[in-house]
């Protein structure tokens, strides 16, 4: 082996090290940022105990769970059971992996160590572990292979509560994943590319680079499909608690239901990531040009600005989940196929066609100017879906359809 | 219909979906920055909203006399009214002629906490108290005998009055 590969796999595994921990550390402790903002919304302090204003309360959760007694139920597919958590939380984990969360960082060296030889690095390394040039299309096959732990556990717990949780999930992951590609599309036509380093490279041309403005739509599709591919609220409904008890992980105590939990918590910090990589920007500083210069200070600055990016998307998780009801599985299932589907290909066409009008007849090449005129051509668009479609398609309380009822008069005492 | 019930104002059709779930999520924004209404228990018991009623029955207190001794005259009348029947009274009669309790015993465990022991005795002497931090280690522990009762020191209730329903 040279001294230059041995240089890139011991960069590739300080990464991976880095990028592992940085994952789960966030997601601890956005388990507590979950529970503090529930309290926050309901007027409550929330978890003050463990530590200084609580800050040591994942701790303290992971070691109870590490603890705890693991019931393996004995009518259970041993097997299946054990393999279950352990699928989920590998899929919820490897995404994270292929996301560049900063920008490139200079890194030159050149050592001897004991027993080990030479290493070299030469050059800027990207902030990812795995610059893969399928880009996308892996995480929708990743997140995929996801629902095959839940609907494994379902299956294995053999408890008639767990398998209708498992096979729910497996449905309405199936739905919205095609919705959720269905989104994606019109960021291949835009961008030309699957891979996220280009993704990102080209959203960086000018205030009006960011995806999220040309491809509103799109971008709406993917975050509420991102909902109910990592089942929060309102689309938790493999774990309706009034329905199902726990649902897919009734049957699971201990560290293997901390792995389911690690697992949501961390396909929701995937699609948080995804988004702001997508549509925002990713590592991008928004009106700045200094950004793409390279450098040490740069690199700290942009993983910073991802950062706050992606915790702004965990707080919208949090957020909603604490605001709105959970759907019924039939509007669940009606949003998915009969909204989400047609729109997102509907959108596809106009994206596609709107490209066309742009970059033919018209003849503008300039990214920047294309994305504006593409924005002005989403406006009708937004208008049409969020004050007409919407208009009527509400959810309707029992007492909408008549009339209110006249007050009565008071019994007479 | 009967007394009051309460119509929902539902919104009928203007609504939408989307838009309603912006106005609740803004209402929900509001809320993070709202006052706590958390009491932090263990560390403060009573804020400036909330105290403890005096009316609360909790465990009870045999007051005593000047001289130190239990007010009880062991009339019988509280194991009588009791209705959870929970009060053990052996009375006892000294030289002088004056009654007193041998073994006065409630058992905190079968108590209903009606406060009736309180309301008919004629000596003020039993009590329902204004106190509710009652955790032992043992269940024999929760049967409170004359000695202990006589060395609370909580508060005792108010009962309510008739005459002043709403305590003022």
């Amino acid at each position: 082996m040279t001294p230059e590969m041995k240089g890139f796999m011991l960069v590739s595994v300080v990464k991976l090290a880095l990028v592992f921990t940085f994952v789960m550390i966030l997601v601890a402790y956005s388990t507590l940022l979950e529970r503090w903002i529930a309290a926050w919304i309901q007027d409550r302090i929330g978890p003050n105990r463990a530590g200084p204003k609580g800050l040591l309360q994942p701790i303290a959760d992971g070691l109870k769970n590490l603890l705890k007694e693991e019931v393996i139920p004995s009518g259970s597919n041993k097997v299946f059971f054990v393999i279950a958590p352990a699928i989920s939380l590998m899929a919820a984990l490897l995404i994270p992996l292929t996301i560049p969360w900063a920008a490139p960082m200079p890194l030159d060296f050149d050592l001897t160590l004991p027993l080990l030889g030479r290493f070299v690095h030469r050059g800027a390394t990207p902030a990812t572990v795995a610059v893969l040039p399928i880009g996308f299309l892996f995480v929708l096959a990743i997140s995929s292979v996801g629902v095959y732990g839940i609907a494994l556990g379902g299956w294995a717990s053999n408890n008639k509560y767990s398998l209708l949780g498992g096979i729910r999930a497996t449905a309405q992951m199936v739905s919205y994943e095609v919705a959720m590609g269905l989104s994606l599309i019109p960021v291949l036509l835009l961008v030309g590319n699957v891979s996220f380093p280009q993704i990102v490279q080209a959203q960086q041309q000018g205030p009006l680079g960011w995806l999220v403005l040309p491809l509103a739509l799109s971008a709406f599709i993917f975050l509420v499909s991102g909902f109910a591919e990592s089942n929060r609220v309102p689309f938790d409904l493999p774990e309706a608690e009034s329905e199902l008890v726990a649902g897919y992980h009734t049957e699971y105590s201990a560290m293997k239901f901390s792995a389911f939990m690690i697992a949501e918590f961390a396909s929701m910090v995937t699609i948080s990531m995804m988004f702001v990589t997508l549509f925002l920007g990713g590592w991008d500083i928004p009106f700045t040009h200094w950004d793409e210069a390279g450098g040490m200070r740069l690199f700290w600055a942009t993983a910073v600005v991802f950062f706050v990016k992606t915790l702004f998307f965990l707080f919208l998780f949090m957020w909603v989940r604490w605001t709105l009801p959970r759907f019924r599985y039939d509007q669940l299932m009606a949003l998915g196929w009969k909204v989400f589907i047609p729109m997102g290909l509907a959108y596809v066409m106009f994206i596609a066609v709107g490209l066309w009008v742009v970059e033919g007849p018209l003849g503008v090449t300039s990214p920047a100017a294309r994305s504006g005129l593409l924005f002005l051509l989403n406006l009708p668009v937004l208008v049409f879906v969020f004050r007409i479609l919407d208009r009527g398609r509400l959810i309707r309380g029992s007492s909408t359809h008549r009339p209110p009822a006249a007050p009565r008069p008071a019994r007479a005492a | 219909m009967a007394i009051g019930v309460k119509v929902m104002q539902r919104p009928g059709n203007e609504a939408s979906y989307v838009r309603a779930t912006l106005t609740g999520m803004a209402l929900t924004f509001r809320h993070l920055f709202r006052r706590k209404i958390t009491m932090q228990y263990p560390e403060e018991k009573s804020t400036e909203t909330w105290t403890i009623s005096p009316r609360w029955r909790g465990t009870h207190r045999m007051l005593t006399d000047e001289q130190g001794r239990s007010k009880c005259v062991a009339c019988g009348l509280c194991p009588q009214v009791c209705p959870a029947n929970c009060i053990k009274l052996v009375p006892g009669e000294d030289e002088e002629g004056n009654r007193y309790p041998l073994i006065y015993e409630i058992d905190e465990f079968r108590c209903v906490f009606c406060g009736y022991c309180q309301e008919v005795c004629p000596e003020e002497a039993i009590h329902v108290g204004v106190h509710y931090e009652n955790a032992e280690y043992e269940r024999g522990r929760f049967v409170y005998d004359l000695e202990r009762l006589s060395a609370q020191t909580h508060p005792v209730s108010s009962l309510w009055d008739p005459m002043d329903p709403k305590g003022e």
